[in-house]
């Protein structure tokens, strides 16, 4: 899968993850995909979630080590 | 980072990225807006709080009053260290300590039909929050000359009025002579002394002023336009009386009459 840009948003907390992804993927391409890192646990449901309710398309929430995850978006809008 | 907003713009407007109908596109286009607000009295002060703190980026403000301990009982951008401060100056030093992303401007003059182009010209939007009829009559038909659009309010006693004019789209918006065709004789209007006023009815109107105002920068929403919303403190109600285009208005009809500044007698007004 071809990520188009990522985001490292580690050592941030709800709501700043979810607004700085919104802040990036405002500014992507239609059907492009962003990466995003978070370390903060909430912050992987909740980032996910808004994206959906936002009309985004949310391809994958993966566990990359301990205390680390990624989520990958899809911009549909 | 994105949108060149810093880590504190990203804090302190996340409560809007994260709306839909917002995010970094609309809160830039706040940033980028410029308002300007007629009066730093009991409207004005709510509405310029409110707009500063949203980030409109550009607010001028025109009044040429100083801050008097009468003003306290409802104009919150002062304060009672500001007794004898013009109230631009005032309401500049507020607003900055809140929101340093705002240039204000500040017009510490009279509306007159000589400089009233001249002020209203460089903004996107207009907000009347003015005391008395001259100045209104002077703003709406600058507006309606420059195609501005225009938020109106004005509060008596324990009632507020509010109404947007689209001066961008004049042959559907009515404007403020179809309301108000010329200002009422001295007599009919309660005098100075007369107009009591509940401080928190100008809380309320110059809230919803400055609600209007986002939503005309943000391009969303349903503006008040061809609609007076009447709201009555004392029993808790908003009412909607819808009005058109008059077509014998002299600013806007068919053959209207008034094709430049008209600079009415100032006399006892209401003072709203």
């Amino acid at each position: 899968m071809q990520v188009d840009r990522e985001l490292d948003l580690k050592g941030e907390v709800c709501p700043f993850t979810f607004v700085k992804s919104k802040l990036i993927i405002e500014q992507m391409e239609k059907g492009q995909i962003l990466k995003v890192i978070l370390d903060y646990k909430p912050s992987v449901e909740n980032v996910p979630k808004s994206m959906e309710m936002e009309g985004q398309e949310v391809l994958a929430v993966n566990q990359i080590a301990d205390n680390l995850w990624e989520v990958l978006v899809r911009k549909v809008k | 980072m994105s949108f060149g907003f810093t880590e504190e713009q990203i804090k302190r407007y996340s409560r809007h990225i994260i709306l839909p109908e917002v995010g970094g596109v609309g809160q830039q286009k706040l940033l980028n807006a410029k308002v300007l607000v007629i009066g730093a009295g009991g409207l004005g002060s709510p509405s310029i709080y409110y707009l500063a703190a949203a980030g409109v980026g550009t607010i001028g403000i025109v009044d040429f009053d100083v801050v008097d301990f009468s003003n306290l009982q409802r104009q919150i951008l002062h304060n009672t260290s500001r007794v004898g401060v013009p109230k631009v100056e005032s309401a500049k030093m507020t607003v900055e300590a809140l929101n340093p992303d705002v240039k204000v401007i500040a017009y510490n003059e009279k509306i007159t039909k000589e400089n009233v182009m001249d002020i209203v010209k460089d903004f996107d939007i207009v907000l009347d929050g003015s005391d008395n009829f001259p100045t209104r009559f002077l703003v709406n038909d600058a507006c309606y000359m420059l195609g501005k659009p225009l938020v109106s309010a004005a509060i008596l006693r324990f009632e507020g009025q509010l109404t947007v004019f689209d001066y961008r789209n004049k042959e559907s918006s009515p404007c403020y002579r179809c309301l108000i065709p010329e200002p009422p004789p001295p007599g009919l209007v309660p005098s100075c002394q007369e107009a009591g006023l509940l401080g928190v009815v100008g809380g309320i109107m110059g809230t919803l002023q400055a609600n209007e105002a986002l939503k005309l920068i943000l391009g969303i929403g349903e503006p008040l336009i061809g609609k007076l919303l009447v709201f009555d403190a004392l029993k808790t109600e908003f009412r909607t009386v819808k009005f058109r285009k008059n077509p014998k208005c002299e600013l806007c009809g068919e053959n209207p009459t008034i094709k430049e500044l008209i600079e009415y007698d100032q006399a006892c007004e209401v003072r709203f």
